[in-house]
């Protein structure tokens, strides 16, 4: 996520292929993001909640095993955080090339 | 006041509300009955969402399924949440930006082909029906138990109610009375849960109050406590599974690929004014859905204390009075195996078969006398799932007016989805097969009386299935799941994520993962449910999770064909770099 240069911000274009170049960089980003947080969704979930949770579940946290607390509690407390922090980046995005819908 | 009365009340003014939101906020347009005008803040369409995504099964029976499975119950926590993580990363925003009514018009559209689309068109209404019936279902069950009414009744009762609003209001009216709804729900969810949270660990909010210790003054940790308990009467572990990894892990995968295919979630996206809003929306709807998903398996491991606290070695006759309550609408039992007078519940079925059916006569106690033979363990005790959230605030001995609040609860969950889910039967109906496939002659007019009559016609169905009940729908509603991750989700995903992908692949595909995934699904539960266990599954996968590689057959076959066949003509490769920005 964190490996794309600041670049400078593009300004939209009558050109056709200058549009059309813009917009590749911007679904390229948009993927880039999808990515990056679909695999933190498959850890915590198919990770952490299916696949390790015996091993997790040696681990004590609070009242729960740690595997058990993953897959009833951990999962979907992450998987609200990962929405949200897709809404900032996605927007964040969309105003650093120019496609926001306010203007 | 008694709790009977407190529930009419309840019930009764929760009723008027809605039916007062449906007034205010009728529907004079397709645009309105369709997708509200586009215009329902984030905020609102975010709970609209929750109240239409939980349906009876999330409200009513998942915190039962968890406290008699323990920790398999987390498949439908991750599966029915995860579901939305795909929904708002790769779904929402773009068909908010596509900006049509459907799931059908999206598929026609993008695979320019009708075949297509009459195939949506089918899919949308068969998940649409077999889900609906299990609410109407729900309905009559609340109704039955806590107002005494006649199961047909209650049915009628709710038919009328979303006759009402549904028709009238349209995607308008259903939208607002599914706000008014999540609120009646949660709240029913979340007050009983933090009262038994609260006298049995002193910590409010359930969520963390399950982790913490017992206010006993033992010091030992609520889940200690009913691991222990269990293990003692030889129930199953609450914190361990029984299934396997692998079922697990593809049940999972297919409760999330199918939440985020399902039609009546999807189509809640095409009412908000902007791709900004569809995607921080999905968060929303995603908080309030999470409000109940975190709690359920706290309810589900308070009710298994509680349970073993109200019923193992109590005479009969000492019972609270829910028990025979209960007994008389046919959701529990009990048989004195030993004589003693006393209920025993201990591990495995009381009974053979599992569910009982009871003879007409009573024993000495006043019990029901059942026909089933008694099995060989020493359980006496049949305890139906369903009632676990129902029953729990009597079981707790809470106060009248909480036990009168659930039941308002569980008829609010119930009836947002059926309303959610026959707007969409009757928009596939009066929108995407009329006026986009037999009569495109329609005026806008028309095309909305159309879609208040076939909306209609399906709440009159939706009824008929919900009193006369075919044996098969407990089977196929989760089964619905399994159908939409094998057919629409890849066919939308791969609609919005590749501009290769074309016609002749999504109908190919989309044949392949149904027919692979619905054959599975028939041959081990109609052909021969004697081999439906793990030694016979297909890399021990269950029918339950089939879907998931059905999804994977389906994204193969659809690779393997988009390379043979010619790419899609220019103008729809347009509209999917077009669907891809949001401006």
């Amino acid at each position: 996520m964190s490996d794309q240069s600041e670049q400078e911000i593009v300004s939209p274009s009558d050109q056709p292929k200058q549009l059309s170049d813009d917009q590749a960089a911007y679904w390229r980003a948009n993927v880039t993001t999808l990515l990056s947080l679909l695999s933190v969704w498959f850890l915590v979930s198919f990770g952490c909640g299916i696949l390790w949770v015996d091993a997790l579940n040696q681990y004590q946290f609070f009242g729960w095993k740690l595997g058990f607390w993953f897959s009833q509690q951990g999962a979907i407390y992450a998987f609200v955080i990962l929405i949200f922090i897709y809404v900032v980046r996605m927007n964040a995005l969309d105003r650093r090339f120019n496609v926001d819908e306010d203007q | 006041m008694s709790a009977q009365v407190l529930t009419y009340v309840f019930v009764g003014l929760t009723f008027a509300l809605y039916i007062a939101i449906a007034i205010w906020s009728r529907s004079a347009s397709t645009q309105e009955f369709y997708v509200a005008g586009g215009h329902v803040h984030p905020v609102a369409n975010g709970a609209a969402t929750a109240a239409d995504w939980m349906s009876a099964a999330s409200y009513l029976s998942m915190a039962g399924i968890i406290a008699f499975e323990g920790a398999d119950g987390a498949r439908y926590l991750m599966g029915w949440t995860g579901g939305y993580v795909l929904l708002a990363l790769c779904l929402a925003p773009y068909l908010r930006k596509f900006a049509k009514f459907t799931v059908p018009d999206f598929v026609g559209d993008r695979y320019y082909s009708q075949t297509a689309r009459v195939v949506a068109i089918l899919g949308v209404v068969f998940i649409s029906f077999t889900y609906i019936a299990g609410q109407m279902r729900g309905v009559g069950i609340v109704f039955s138990r806590f107002l005494e009414v006649d199961i047909d009744l209650g049915v009628l009762i709710g038919m009328g109610i979303v006759f009402f609003y549904a028709v009238l209001g349209g995607m308008k009216g259903i939208t607002y009375t599914q706000v008014a709804q999540y609120c009646v729900l949660i709240f029913a969810y979340l007050v009983p849960a933090i009262y038994i949270s609260l006298m049995l660990t002193d910590v409010p909010l359930p969520m963390l109050g399950f982790g913490s210790t017992m206010n006993d003054g033992s010091g030992t940790f609520l889940l200690d406590k009913v691991d222990g308990l269990s293990q003692e009467l030889g129930l199953s572990i609450f914190t361990e599974g029984s299934k396997s990894t692998i079922d697990m892990f593809f049940i999972t995968a297919a409760l999330m690929a199918g939440t985020a295919g399902l039609p009546h979630v999807i189509v809640r996206f095409f009412t908000v004014p902007k791709v900004r809003d569809a995607r921080i929306s999905a968060g929303y709807a995603l908080i309030f859905i999470a409000l109940l998903y975190t709690t359920a398996p706290a309810v589900a491991a308070f009710a298994r204390l509680n349970i073993v606290d109200a019923l193992d070695n109590r005479a009969y006759q000492d019972l609270p009075a829910w028990f025979s309550k209960w007994e008389d609408s046919g959701l529990l039992a009990w048989v004195d195996k030993n004589d003693d007078g006393l209920l025993q519940y201990r591990g495995g079925a009381a009974l053979d078969p599992v569910k009982p059916r009871y003879s007409d006569t009573r024993g000495d106690l006043g019990e029901r006398i059942l026909k089933n033979q008694p099995t060989d363990n020493q359980n006496e005790v049949y305890i139906d799932r369903d009632i676990i959230v129902l029953a729990h605030p009597e079981i707790a001995q809470l106060p009248n007016w909480v036990v009168a609040l659930v039941a308002a609860g569980g008829l609010a969950a119930a009836l947002s989805t059926a309303a959610g889910l026959l707007l969409v039967i009757s928009s596939a109906i009066s929108h995407d097969l009329l006026r986009n496939t037999l009569a495109r002659h329609l005026t806008d007019k028309q095309e909305l009386r159309w879609a208040r009559v076939s909306a209609a016609v399906a709440i009159i169905i939706a009824g008929l299935f919900g009193i006369y009940p075919p044996g098969f729908v407990a089977e196929v509603v989760a089964f619905a799941f399994g159908l939409a991750a094998a057919s629409f989700f890849p066919i939308i995903l791969l609609g919005i994520f590749s501009t290769r992908m074309n016609r002749e692949a999504a109908i190919a595909g989309m044949l392949s993962g149904l027919i692979f995934t619905a054959s599975y699904i028939i041959f081990f539960k109609f052909i021969a449910p004697e081999f439906n266990t793990a030694e016979y599954w297909w890399l021990g996968v269950s029918p339950e999770g089939i879907g998931t590689l059905g999804m994977i057959l389906n994204f193969l076959v659809s690779f393997i064909v988009m390379q043979m066949t010619p790419p899609p003509p220019q103008e729809v490769q347009d509209m999917v770099r077009n669907i891809r920005i949001p401006r």
